[in-house]
């Protein structure tokens, strides 16, 4: 609900901000020339319109067969003022599938260079970090994964964030500081569109159990920071990273209340990427502290975990990419989880995941195919994203695509969303 | 005295190229060195000044008469004469990429590649790009991506074939064929000026199948620069049409420009 009251509040404040930018535009304009009183800012717009489509391949007692059906349209705007460029960017939308109509703000921002070494940026929106290809260790911003499951645009798999990013840069290091004075979480599957493991009723479940949480809301007391420090050396692009919050998606259950968590969390974590051989590796590493289950006692809280991440790209043949990555993730208190586990099947103290990423641009580049696919040895089960993308023309694109899903047990990561599998298509105009 | 005064004015500026590309060849002089023409003519190509900016604009047209257009801001700053180059593109057309920035770190070394960066805005990612086949088409045009940021000299060997009134023809024979799709190719430079005016791929079985010609020169401060040009690709029937606007050098883009900082958020006027 406060996710609404938020971006109700951000849609008060705009039309203010845009008042004054004009007011600042026509002022400036003023000085030079008299005759432009009423001259309108320069305001930039683009966006696009888009139509979506998608359907489950199997049968799911806990969801509609329609896995996307959707009119979207995303006006872009931005302008540029003296002191500062302001962006805000926004999404309708139709959903057929929920049967309502949505708005989406993704963006709604100033940015400001007040110093030679500082950049602030103030507002809603997106933020990344960290060198892993759809694999996270040290990026806490909030993902959307209900939306990349279904089929949705891959920009759609990161969500917004409403916080302040102050980047500042010295000759020694460059330092970013994302503060969040309200969590954001990530847009974790609910049921409502993913049917997905329920680990209290130990079965699948669906819009039959929308998990319900208990979010942390406090103004600048629930809030979230995010610290990176980087520097390059030569082509190697050093990192450490820091994060104080909450796991981003329920890491924990109240049991009594029959509600999903959000646990303190603590991250440290550090990155190199530069040339290897032919390509480019990458490594990454972080240490989730999971603050609220000291010792791992608490099975109903996440265990504390070190994540490994390796990562491989290379042109293999004409515009022909390949992507690898291995990743680990390690429960720290893992003998204590086993002992407090009540019931259910216990998780491997080690998550292994393989991901193979092949991009082949044909057509003058205007058709692109690509393809992920994520396994798991230690889950065994397997995450695919096959897409097709032409570009009819320079405005008008059309895709196909999918989402599969398979595995040994109903309860690992990628094998809970089997019933999940789908295929969409969707046509984009962009302007 | 007056020499004296130019290499004074040349080194204050760090204009190196000045006295090659302006000054006048004493036509039908003793035959000219093939190393200097073809390195006078790479430097007019790819590193007038110390460093510039260009507003590019790209049509494609298929062989059905379809046409796609590309438009970006190009920023380029020199390491070192004829050496290592940064470069910065920022993209405004086609929609589906405005906004996106792409950094190229370039190496004249034959053995190390380049690095490269893109930046997009809608998941504010900074994407390493894998170094990649340079005979692979740029942005999708008949260019490739060779073309645009230069083919390193020492690729080739090179021999001077025809000397005329107003050009000298270079054939260019690469020293690793296999690693290639041509046999050779010849390039027209014009005598006065340097700037390369045509060249023309020739396959393996030595047919005519691709050619660069420089439409349009003007100019632009003290530095010869192709205006327009237009690449053909006689077996795939396209052509792609290139032309700039808004040409500056030597405008003291800082080494700062080419970092994560201004991939991410580049500086306003860098970009308009």
């Amino acid at each position: 609900m406060s996710g609404v009251a938020k971006a109700t509040g951000l849609l008060l404040i705009l039309p203010f901000v845009v008042l004054c930018a004009r007011a600042e535009a026509s002022g400036s304009k003023d000085a030079n020339d008299s005759s432009s009183w009423f001259k309108l800012p320069p305001i930039e717009v683009h966006g696009f319109y888009e139509m979506r489509a998608g359907y489950r391949t199997r049968k799911d007692k806990y969801a509609k067969d329609m896995s996307i059906m959707e009119a979207r349209a995303q006006l872009d705007l931005s302008s540029y003022m003296s002191w500062g460029d302001i962006r805000v960017k926004g999404d309708v939308y139709g959903d057929m599938v929920e049967e309502q109509g949505e708005f989406d703000l993704r963006e709604a921002n100033i940015f400001l260079r007040p110093f030679d070494f500082m950049d602030l940026k103030i507002g809603r929106q997106i933020l990344t970090w960290g060198t892993g290809d759809l694999i996270f260790i040290n990026d806490l911003f909030p993902k959307d994964w209900q939306s990349f499951f279904i089929g949705r645009d891959n920009e759609y798999l990161k969500a917004p964030s409403d916080a302040i990013k102050i980047s500042l840069f010295g000759d020694w290091a460059n330092l970013d500081i994302a503060y969040t004075p309200q969590f954001d979480p990530d847009r974790y599957i609910d049921g409502t569109r993913i049917s997905y493991w329920n680990s209290v009723m130990g079965s699948l479940a669906g819009d039959n159990a929308i998990v319900h949480t208990d979010r942390p809301d406090r103004w600048f007391r629930d809030d979230e920071i995010a610290a990176r420090l980087y520097k390059n050396i030569d082509a190697y692009e050093i990192a450490l990273y820091g994060y104080r919050g909450f796991w981003k998606s329920p890491g924990g259950q109240n049991a009594a209340m029959n509600q999903a968590l959000f646990p303190d969390l603590n991250v440290y974590g550090a990155s190199l990427r530069g040339p290897l051989g032919k390509g480019i590796g990458n490594i990454e590493v972080g240490y989730y502290d999971s603050s609220d289950d000291a010792g791992g006692k608490n099975a109903l809280i996440n265990n504390s975990e070190m994540r490994y991440l390796l990562g491989y790209t290379q042109e293999i043949g004409r515009d022909l990419t390949m992507g690898l990555q291995y990743y680990v993730e390690q429960m720290m208190d893992f003998h204590a989880y086993k002992r407090s586990l009540i019931a259910g099947p216990a998780r491997d103290q080690y998550r292994h995941l393989t991901m193979l990423r092949l991009t082949k641009l044909l057509m003058n580049q205007n058709l692109r195919l690509s393809l992920f696919t994520y396994y798991s040895p230690s889950d065994k089960d397997v995450y695919m994203r096959p897409n097709v993308n032409y570009k009819i023309n320079d405005n008008l694109a059309w895709e196909i695509g999918a989402n599969v899903f398979f595995g040994d047990y109903p309860n690992t990561f990628f094998g809970q969303f089997q019933n999940n599998t789908n295929i969409y298509t969707g046509w984009r105009y962009t302007f | 005295m007056r020499a004296i005064w130019i290499l004074t004015l040349a080194l204050a500026l760090g204009i190196s190229v000045y006295a090659w590309a302006g000054a006048e060849p004493a036509p039908g002089d003793e035959k000219p060195d093939i190393q200097e023409i073809v390195s006078k003519a790479n430097i007019v190509a790819y590193y007038q000044g110390n460093d510039g900016k260009a507003k590019v604009k790209m049509v494609i047209t298929d062989k059905s008469g379809n046409k796609r257009e590309r438009e970006f801001i190009i920023l380029r700053k020199d390491v070192k004469d004829g050496g290592d180059q940064n470069y910065f593109v920022y993209f405004h057309m086609p929609a589906d990429v405005r906004g996106m920035t792409y950094m190229v770190n370039k190496h004249a070394q034959l053995d190390k590649d380049d690095d490269r960066w893109l930046y997009m805005p809608a998941l504010d990612l900074v994407k390493r790009i894998a170094a990649g086949d340079k005979r692979t088409s740029f942005v999708g045009s008949d260019f490739l991506y060779e073309d645009v940021s230069g083919r390193s000299l020492d690729e080739d060997t090179h021999e001077l074939i025809q000397t005329t009134e107003q050009i000298y023809v270079v054939k260019n024979v690469p020293k690793k064929p296999d690693a290639v799709e041509f046999s050779y190719f010849n390039v027209a430079i014009d005598r006065k000026t340097f700037v390369p005016m045509k060249m023309e791929f020739f396959d393996k079985q030595g047919r005519l199948y691709r050619t660069i010609e420089s439409k349009k020169v003007e100019k632009i401060q003290e530095f010869y620069t192709v205006v327009k040009s237009e690449v053909k690709d006689l077996k795939k029937e396209s052509k792609t049409e290139m032309e700039f606007s808004e040409v500056q050098y030597n405008i003291n883009l800082s080494d700062d420009l080419f970092t994560e900082r201004y991939l991410r958020r580049p500086p306003r006027e860098a970009i308009r």
